[in-house]
């Protein structure tokens, strides 16, 4: 008898996790870095320094999701969304629940609790990039599993932006973002070189997008 | 069958009880209503238990009549005490005995009656049909069928005003939420019900609370869409009471629902799936309880080049709009509110280093400025210099100063 036999022998319940569908993120690198896309019903974390180009690729699924009509929800611990670039990056802000937590993480995690149990999003994104990082280091692993066991049962995708890997074990992914180098043209940014690499696969790979300014 | 029901003074007694048995009444004076009463015989019995009931229901003296129309179930009960119940076909001789001036016509007619000696309907009824309508014309004919007790009009019914509203007064004041909630339970399952049996729901529920000693405190619920779920209802005024709790004790709740036709949606088998709209209003109201009123919801940007201007409007998704498409993602800006204020070092007229409580260093690039202003002829106009930065330590920042203050600050980070 194999070990995962075994294991099912024991615990009934233990069953290879099904495939609910991928989120593409309009961005072919990444799609084919993540093998298809942002999975749905599992939590995928993207990290990165400020600047690596996190929020832009968060904006690209963001757009592409909602386009297809998926509602989606940003809960916002540090209140730094911007509705404008959102908007810019071809997001439709009807579909998009914003909950601004100005600052306070504790709130951040009961929104995206109640938001991921309650069903019905598409697409569930808890930003903690600009969050102290005393309070992020609180949040319990049990917390973690908490919302990743609702984001199965939900089939929402559920994505934490952040710093750096917080959710360990718990997530299915993890997109480490990091910035080549500005592009300046005239008098303003014009945009930014970003590679991000996958940290979750057997063997880590990278791929590289741009992010540019209108 | 119709039933009358003839009583002096309480209106609104007959009404109610009429209620109790038929949609249909009509009022016909300040103490007649008539009602349809047709298919209550499996509910209640034959007609005269039927008028039995009536009788025990309404709780005081009343003249009860029921007929085969309304208008004979009227003159019955005007005329006769009691409960009077007239078979069908048996109209004529069973309003025969009833005095003439029940019938109501005009008084030209009433007195050429009474000169002709005519004193009851059945004397009435027995005048040739044709020589009435040659000396009365229609009227006559028309009133002579009523004493006849062959009339065959349709009910008129009253429409009810759709005012949801319940109150309760307290016996004393109440000063915690829990005893309260109890209270507004009551209130909603009532108004609920009714809602309910007119097939309508509500998008809106106001809440008024007389207080002991203070102004009175006003609730205001505004759903994205009609609802008909006291349990949810309750739950989202607990929640607003909680986070805006009255000033003092109250004394009287008065609970009104705004009735509007209930939601009606059929999804399409291909259609992704969004959250179902009650259960998301609950779950926002619950974040919102934390949160605070306007951080939660859909941002919608406001038509102007002020920078981060936009209104937070309740979150109500509705079909999916096409919007542009780009090759390339754009670049994000994660935006600081409020900006933080900076002390910026310049070098040859060019940010060279900048100090602020979170972020300081040396900046490596900076690009600008490129000058925005708007709003002059406001009270609150903005004018100022914008410059993207690279700081010693990576990071991409959009950079501002104020040109009439002078002051600069940091708007966000790039990401």
């Amino acid at each position: 008898m194999t070990a995962l036999a075994q294991l099912r022998e024991i615990a009934p319940g233990f069953q290879k996790r099904e495939d609910s569908g991928k989120l593409s993120t309009g961005i072919p690198a990444i799609d084919q870095l993540s093998s298809g896309g942002i999975a749905r019903g599992a939590l995928t974390e993207i990290c990165g320094p400020p600047s690596s180009g996190r929020t832009s690729l968060l904006f690209a699924l963001l757009s592409h999701a909602t386009r297809q009509g998926e509602c989606c929800a940003w809960i916002d611990a540090a209140g730094t969304f911007d509705p404008h670039s959102a908007a810019e990056a071809g997001a439709d802000l009807d579909r998009v629940l914003w909950v601004n937590c100005n600052g306070n993480t504790e709130h951040a995690l009961k929104a995206v609790d109640l938001l991921t149990q309650g069903g019905g999003f598409g697409m569930v994104v808890l930003d903690i990039a600009d969050a102290a990082e005393r309070d992020i280091r609180r949040i319990s692993l049990a917390s973690w599993f908490r919302l990743r066991h609702a984001a199965e049962r939900t089939g929402a995708a559920l994505i934490v932006l952040e710093t750096s890997v917080t959710a360990r074990s718990c997530s299915t992914l993890q997109l480490a973002m990091k910035r080549k180098r500005p592009i300046w043209t005239g008098k303003l940014l014009c945009g930014i070189h970003v590679e991000a690499e996958s940290r979750k696969h057997y063997r880590s790979q990278s791929a590289d997008f741009t992010a540019v300014c209108i | 069958m119709y039933a009358c029901i003839h009583a002096p003074g309480n209106l609104p007694l007959l009404l109610e009880c009429a209620r109790g048995f038929s949609p249909h009444i009509e009022e016909i004076s300040p103490d007649t209503i008539v009602f349809d009463v047709r298919g209550l015989a499996s509910l209640y019995g034959p007609p005269p238990q039927l008028a039995r009931e009536i009788d025990r229901r309404i709780g005081l003296s009343a003249n009860i009549a029921i007929a085969a129309n309304p208008d004979a179930a009227i003159h019955a009960a005007r005329g006769f005490p009691g409960i009077t119940v007239i078979q069908p076909g048996r109209e004529s001789a069973a309003l025969a005995p009833l005095p003439i001036n029940l019938l109501q016509g005009s008084p030209d007619t009433a007195e050429i009656l009474d000169l002709w000696g005519i004193r009851t309907f059945g004397d009435f009824a027995k005048l040739p049909p044709l020589g009435v309508a040659a000396r009365l014309g229609e009227e006559g004919v028309c009133l002579q069928s009523l004493a006849r007790g062959e009339g065959n009009r349709q009910l008129r019914p009253i429409e009810d005003p759709l005012q949801f509203e319940e109150a309760v007064e307290l016996e004393y004041p109440v000063d915690l939420l829990e005893p309260l909630s109890f209270i507004l339970a009551r209130l909603l399952n009532e108004v609920c019900r009714r809602l309910g049996a007119r097939a309508l729901a509500t998008n809106e529920i106001r809440l008024r609370l007389t207080l002991e000693n203070a102004p009175e405190h006003f609730t205001i619920l505004r759903l994205p869409v009609p609802m008909l779920d006291p349990a949810a209802f309750l739950k989202m005024l607990q929640l607003d009471l909680s986070g805006n709790p009255p000033a003092a004790p109250v004394l009287k709740a008065e609970l009104t629902a705004e009735p509007v036709k209930p939601r009606r949606t059929q999804h399409g088998l291909f259609v992704s799936m969004s959250p179902e709209p009650e259960k998301l209003e609950l779950t926002i109201a619950r974040i919102r309880h934390f949160t605070g009123p306007d951080k939660t919801g859909a941002a919608e940007l406001i038509d102007t080049h002020r920078p981060d201007s936009f209104v937070m409007r309740p979150f109500s998704p509705g079909t999916a709009s096409q919007t542009q498409t780009h090759s390339n993602p754009r670049l994000a800006l994660r935006r600081f509110r409020p900006p933080k204020y900076a002390q910026v070092i310049l070098a040859n007229d060019r940010p060279a280093r900048i100090n602020s409580p979170s972020i300081s260093g040396a900046v490596v690039t900076a690009k600008g400025p490129w000058r925005t202003s708007g709003d002059w002829w406001t009270q609150d106009p903005w004018n100022r210099d914008e410059w993207d930065i690279e700081t010693s330590a990576g990071g991409l920042y959009r950079l501002y100063q104020e040109l009439d203050s002078r002051r600069w600050f940091l708007e966000g980070s790039y990401d």
